[in-house]
């Protein structure tokens, strides 16, 4: 799927972050807080605008994990999988959200742009464990039972919204 | 001020405003090795093959840390010795060990430096990864399985040429040196000069190789292999075949030449003669309305392509002549044109992006190119080891009628400012010998990346700039956007040095080139013809062949975007 890149959007983000090279990072985040991740467009305009190469913006999009090339989902589900999540069985939910979502460690984004599930390192909400977050919004002592409801509850949502339309 | 010393394996050395460590070491007669340092990029720090010891036994690079009064370092300790061997160890665990048949064998850097530390053997399982090869690119040739991730090509790409078409992409274990999404490099901003492949110490980068189409067409009866031979060419061939000396050995090249088979032997030269003659006449034409300016020379294709890219509001400034090979290709192939035989035009150039400039559609007929073939020193070099003739000893040859002998104005075409100094030349009312002294002290002569002069002409006074390597051309482009700088005529050629530091030629660094522009010189100097307007060969052109059709064959017209390189 072809995302619409508007050309008001990346200006006034350009503006926001004063047209600056060295401010290359934060306006890919702010790209990336918009579109959920950073399109294939942008990065020529963004090289004209901002006089880099396409390459050289390429390069610090691809460094940092948590810029993503490829579209995400409406929720973006984070299992946390640090030492603690770990411990308490953060693997059977990761698993279950995996086998519920048909998703797998490579494949993370549903073909209906809903859901995206990746695992972090730490939270820091180790006192919840195991944690799941889904549009950073934080759901503790997480089951694969309680994943399943939650699941539904956003797919609900969804429907729900629809209707609304 | 006192002298100040620092002491290098207990030797005491002079600190004279070296900028680091290394440089020093070097100086003192130690030749340490490095794959990501040259002088004239940013320094890296990322092979550590320099690393030094420290009197406390502390480690560090001597590329990146600046010589100080009192500091003392050693350079061969058996634990920098062990450092050195596992580096490279490393480095050959992920890297393709099919020297034999890799084109940079014998040239590169790390299979010298293999062979110096005495490497027989690599402890760790080889997990180089399997990955294409670019060949998209009529240029270069990218093989990534042969990267070390020493960053020279990144940089030199981005700070001299101000380009950017390769960065490192990816993190960690996952790092690669690649353009925007993996584009190949046809696809990318790539503007051809090579340089990239001139600083890869490995052959991850290379000089697209051509030879095997030449020796096909050598081979074919029915083929009229037809040869040009850029200035630059007969300064550098030698460094490889002979002596490191500057010298132009255009003779022996012309002999060697004959030899394997070459049908009619040229000398790109002449063609420059005609760019003088055109490109003067379009500047005087431009004063005159006073449109159009500065003028920018067209001789060099990477800039060319840069200027396509990046400015293309200044299409419009850059001179519509032809380059001296495309303009010669043209001439060649009007001149045989009733040949019975098939006419192959082949131009043996200092430079890669001359094999995207012979591709260009501009310079076709009916899908058949002027030029068919351009081979670099460096291909040359190689065919003549193949062919098995000692180039020492050839004994020089002339090249052949009817286009003999260049003005000295075409030679120096090949150096930074010499295509200034042709225009200046013809331009200029005073034509004395004196004025031909004086010229050379000018200001266009010289390896500075940017050089200045003014020359009186009638009333006023031409304000002309001479720019070799793209990053120093981008920054005079937007002096002149802003109107802080006021030229009339610009000369840009996208290699440091201009041609003679060609990426198609031997690797040289700045003394070297320094040399190779000193031949050239001399070469002008000994030219009875110092000026392209008194070449006979070229004003017959103008009678004959060229009658009518000087702007068919010697002028071209870019459109813009849309061009492979």
């Amino acid at each position: 799927m072809e995302q619409v890149v508007e050309t008001h959007v990346l200006e006034e983000i350009l503006d926001k972050n004063g047209r600056n090279k060295s401010s290359i990072i934060s306006i890919l985040q702010d790209i990336q807080e918009k579109y959920r991740y950073i399109p294939k467009e942008v990065f020529s305009y963004l090289a004209e605008k901002l006089d880099m190469s396409t390459a050289k913006i390429y390069g610090v999009a691809t460094f940092y994990e948590n810029f993503s090339l490829e579209a995400k989902g409406r929720y973006i589900i984070k299992i946390c999988d640090g030492t603690a999540c770990h411990v308490r069985k953060s693997i059977p939910i990761l698993e279950t959200l995996y086998k519920e979502l048909k998703l797998s460690k490579e494949k993370i984004t549903t073909d209906d742009l809903l859901f995206t599930v990746e695992t972090v390192s730490c939270l820091g909400a180790c006192g919840l464990a195991p944690v799941v977050t889904v549009n950073d919004k934080v759901y503790g002592a997480m089951t694969p039972d309680k994943t399943i409801a939650l699941l539904n509850e956003l797919r609900e949502e969804v429907k729900h919204a629809e209707n609304e339309k | 001020m006192r002298a100040e010393f620092m002491m290098i394996d207990d030797i005491p050395v002079e600190i004279q405003g070296e900028k680091n460590v290394l440089e020093l070491i070097r100086k003192a007669g130690i030749d340490l090795p490095t794959f990501c340092y040259y002088s004239e990029l940013s320094v890296y720090g990322a092979c550590r093959l320099c690393v030094v010891e420290n009197k406390w036994g502390g480690i560090e690079a001597s590329c990146s840390t600046i010589p100080k009064a009192g500091m003392e370092v050693y350079t061969n300790t058996p634990r920098l010795r062990k450092y050195r061997k596992m580096i490279l160890e490393l480095i050959l665990a992920n890297h393709c060990r099919d020297c034999t048949t890799c084109e940079k064998s014998g040239t590169c850097k790390l299979q010298e430096l293999a062979m110096r530390f005495g490497i027989k053997e690599v402890r760790f399982e080889n997990t180089k990864k399997d990955l294409p090869m670019d060949t998209s690119s009529c240029c270069i040739v990218r093989d990534e399985t042969k990267c070390i991730l020493c960053g020279d090509c990144v940089r030199m790409c981005d700070e001299v040429q101000n380009v950017g078409a390769i960065d490192f992409v990816h993190r960690g274990s996952e790092m690669r040196i690649g353009t925007a999404f993996h584009q190949c490099m046809a696809k990318s901003n790539c503007v051809g000069c090579g340089q990239c492949a001139a600083v890869c110490p490995t052959g991850a980068i290379v000089v697209k190789n051509d030879t095997a189409s030449i020796w096909k067409e050598l081979g074919d009866p029915q083929a009229k292999v037809v040869v040009q031979i850029a200035p630059a060419v007969r300064v550098a061939i030698d460094e490889a075949l002979g002596q490191k000396n500057g010298k132009n050995v255009m003779g022996k090249i012309v002999a060697v030449l004959r030899r394997m088979g070459f049908n009619e032997i040229f000398d790109t030269s002449t063609g420059a003669d005609l760019t003088v003659l055109e490109e003067t006449n379009e500047f005087l034409k431009r004063l005159e309305k006073n449109e159009r300016l500065p003028l920018f020379t067209s001789c060099c294709p990477a800039w060319i392509k840069y200027a396509e890219n990046k400015h293309p509001d200044l299409l419009q400034n850059i001179s519509t002549c032809r380059s001296p090979m495309e303009m010669f290709g043209a001439v060649l192939k009007e001149h045989y044109k009733h040949s019975n035989k098939r006419v192959v035009v082949v131009a043996i150039m200092p430079c890669t992006a001359k094999k995207a400039e012979a591709a260009r559609d501009e310079f076709k007929v009916e899908g058949t190119p002027y030029v068919d073939y351009v081979l670099t020193t460096q291909e040359l070099i190689q065919m003549v080891r193949e062919s098995g003739l000692v180039f020492d000893e050839m004994e020089p040859e002339a090249v052949d009628m009817p286009f003999g002998a260049p003005s000295g104005a075409g030679v120096i075409f090949g150096v930074t400012g010499g295509v200034t100094e042709a225009v200046i030349r013809r331009v200029a009312d005073d034509k004395s010998i004196n004025m031909l002294r004086t010229l050379a002290f000018k200001g266009v002569r010289g390896m500075e990346g940017v050089k200045e002069t003014s020359i009186p002409f009638g009333e006023q006074t031409l304000h002309i700039a001479v720019v070799s390597g793209l990053a120093n051309a981008e920054v005079l482009i937007q002096q002149i956007k802003s109107g802080e700088k006021h030229y009339d005529l610009i000369e840009v050629m996208a290699c440091p040095g201009g041609c003679i530091g060609g990426a198609g030629q031997p690797f040289a660094d700045r003394e070297q080139k320094a040399k190779r522009g000193q031949g050239l010189y001399e070469t002008d100097r000994m030219s009875s013809i110092k000026r392209a307007e008194e070449n006979p060969v070229i004003l017959s052109l103008y009678q004959g062949l060229l009658k009518g059709k000087v702007h068919e064959l010697l002028h071209v017209e870019y459109k813009g975007k849309g061009q492979k390189s």
